[in-house]
């Protein structure tokens, strides 16, 4: 089970890609993708907003889903949809939305 | 301090101009990221895991309050409130938006500062002796020296694509703080007998993946070959260093791959070419830079203050700031004050904006305006009167920059680790919190003495672990983040690269393996003058194994 994500060209914001081919900034917003095929559409959706100068940096990562919220397998990915653990102040986490 | 000429201040601006072409070109779609990213790199501008991040030079750590007040504006208007320095006395923003850095880089050049040579596959940025300029012990200032190499390396057209980065540092003094040795090119100022100033040189030097002690190749270059006997080695390194594997790449691989006698007859070779060409340093041109760096007016004083003793003997923070956080200046009545950037339990090198503003007040008020980035991650006021001591840890107490640990456990250096860094594979910066939470008493830092703590979140070392008496690399396991410790290295002039103790330990387990280590040494210290490293280096890794794992 795989979403894919980029930065922002703009300002840096990590997001991914969600329904109807939008960048949302929340992991749990994002589309699933299951299967090669799959994440292959959505890879090319993302070199597609890479040539628009939407976003850079695009890639897969693997997730899961417990209780129907999508969460980041990888530790790094973790941080990225929060923000640094060092300031719970900054970064998507000192938001007031659910992560 | 050196003033802009008016090429620095053409180039710089030019280089900005450039830069805000270059944005606008991407920003149009005019530019691909993959053109773009080696144009914003030239610039000092990587893309983190949360954002983007601007290394803004600082060379060879030292600026003025004008300048650190600049830096408290940028992290205050264009980030979030906060810069981050680092081990190359830089100083790093976490959060600028790609639309706002060309605005930053003209702020910076309205102060003299820029981004340049903070990225890239060319000459980085000369660093120095924190201390430079003040210490007792020092031969002569580093810093026209390292000026002096600025200026050849500054946008260097043969040197702009080198095999991979190159780093050089220059230390003044027979003590390294400048960790000369694990450097591309290190320089070591001496006299010799007929007290002429010249360079001690190492080559191939380094961390990251492949640690290694740099190769003596010099015992004494003189002062008018500096430059045509650099450009001697960056030569060779240009022309023979590897290009088919970034990992390999640096000029430490091919000194390893070629051997030292050989490369240095290559060098040598190389220099009898060039040694009588333009590069050749004319004495009046070293003495007219060496005037840039004259030190501030100081009456010389009396070597022991009598507000400093009695305030001594009734407070026993000033009194553990006083112990560790002076280094001796050459004139009586002064001294060199660290300002640490090490909180107990907080994060090594981040300052805020409200405190480097406080720092840039200090330095007016209380330091001839001279301020200094050390590689350990600190800032140091390097002109300081004795007199001035109380008044002054006033105000750093206040400021939350007081704590008296340079040099022991806590004052550990981090790299941001993957709380930022795209390319970590762990956290950094919570192990080194929590380690000073642990050992954070004034009287346990105290009986513990000298002890440098270095964490790096990955193998590329910019925490630079391997120079740790203890190092701490961060690596992943199974998922899960996963520490390996090295016992033993150091980074003085007595330089050594770690040994790994044993199998790693995870984020849980790492704390008290650090104490256990140094419960280990403490139980095993011939007595309190012993430090960790000399423990360490007379009874070797044995006991602290057997602590870690047990007998064997």
């Amino acid at each position: 089970m795989k979403v894919i994500t980029a930065n922002r060209l703009l300002n840096g914001d990590v997001v991914w890609l969600g329904e109807n081919q939008n960048w949302v900034e929340r992991v749990t917003l994002a589309k699933v993708f299951e299967g090669k095929d799959a994440v292959a559409s959505g890879l090319e959706v993302g070199a597609t907003a890479e040539k628009n100068q939407e976003v850079v940096g695009v890639y897969e990562m693997d997730v899961t889903i417990e209780d129907g919220v999508i969460h980041p397998v990888r530790l790094r990915e973790k941080i990225r949809a929060a923000g640094p653990t060092t300031h719970p102040e900054f970064g998507k986490q000192a938001q007031a939305v659910s992560v | 301090m050196y003033r802009y000429d008016e090429f620095d201040a053409s180039f710089v601006n030019q280089r900005t101009e450039q830069f805000k072409d270059q944005v606008r070109r991407r920003l149009a779609g005019e530019l691909s990221e993959d053109e773009f990213k080696p144009l914003r790199l030239m610039n000092g501008l990587y893309l983190q895991l949360h954002a983007y991040m601007l290394r803004v030079a600082i060379p060879y750590g030292t600026l003025n309050s004008r300048q650190m007040r600049k830096l408290a504006h940028i992290a205050r208007t264009y980030d979030k409130g906060y810069g981050h320095f680092t081990t190359r006395q830089n100083i790093q923003f976490n959060w600028p938006k790609l639309e706002d850095t060309p605005k930053i880089l003209e702020e910076l050049a309205e102060v003299e500062m820029h981004a340049i040579q903070t990225s890239g596959n060319c000459i980085r940025n000369v660093t120095s002796d924190h201390f430079a300029g003040a210490a007792a012990d020092e031969v002569a200032d580093p810093r026209p020296y390292a000026e002096i190499l600025r200026q050849w390396s500054s946008l260097h057209p043969e040197f702009s694509f080198l095999p991979r980065k190159f780093k050089i540092a220059i230390t003044g003094a027979p003590n390294d703080r400048a960790a000369v040795q694990v450097h591309d090119i290190g320089l070591q100022l001496v006299r010799n007998d007929n007290d002429e100033i010249g360079f001690v040189v190492y080559v191939g030097g380094g961390l990251g993946r492949t640690p290694m002690i740099g190769r003596k190749v010099r015992d004494f270059l003189p002062e008018e070959d500096l430059l045509a006997y650099s450009e001697a080695i960056l030569r060779v390194y240009n022309r023979y260093g590897r290009r088919d594997n970034k990992y390999k790449a640096r000029i430490k691989i091919l000194v390893h791959e070629t051997g030292l006698e050989e490369l240095k007859a290559d060098i040598e070779a190389e220099f009898e070419k060039i040694r009588y060409g333009v590069l050749r340093l004319p004495d009046e041109e070293v003495r007219r830079i060496e005037a840039y760096f004259a030190p501030p007016p100081l009456e010389v004083g009396s070597a022991t203050s009598d507000v400093v003793e009695a305030r001594r003997a009734s407070d026993a923070a000033f009194a553990q700031f006083l112990k560790h956080n002076l280094n001796p200046h050459r004139v009586p009545g002064y001294t060199s004050v660290t300002l640490s950037m090490k909180p107990i339990g907080g994060i090594p090198g981040d300052a805020s904006d409200d405190q480097m503003d406080v720092i840039a007040d200090l330095a007016e008020q209380y330091g001839h305006d001279e301020l200094r980035i050390s590689h350990e991650q600190n800032v140091i006021l390097p002109h300081v009167k004795l007199e001035d001591l109380p008044a002054l840890f006033d105000k750093l107490v206040a400021a939350e920059i007081a704590e008296g640990n340079a040099g022991l456990i806590t004052d550990i250096i981090a790299c941001p680790g993957m709380d930022y860094c795209a390319l970590a594979t762990a956290r950094s910066i919570p192990v080194a919190q929590r380690i000073s939470e642990r050992f954070g008493t004034a009287e346990r830092q105290s009986e513990i003495g000298e002890l440098k703590i270095k964490i790096s979140g990955c193998i590329n070392a910019c925490g630079h672990h391997h120079v740790g008496h203890i190092g701490i690399l961060g690596l992943e396991k199974k998922g899960e983040e996963f520490y390996q410790v090295t016992l033993g290295g150091s980074a003085n002039e007595n330089a050594s690269i770690g040994e790994i103790v044993g199998r790693g330990f995870s984020s849980e387990q790492v704390v008290d393996a650090i104490e256990t280590l140094v419960d280990t040494y403490l139980g095993l210290r011939t007595g309190n003058e012993e430090t960790f490293l000399e423990a360490y280096r007379r009874v070797g890794e044995e006991p602290f194994k057997e602590a870690l794992y047990g007998a064997a």
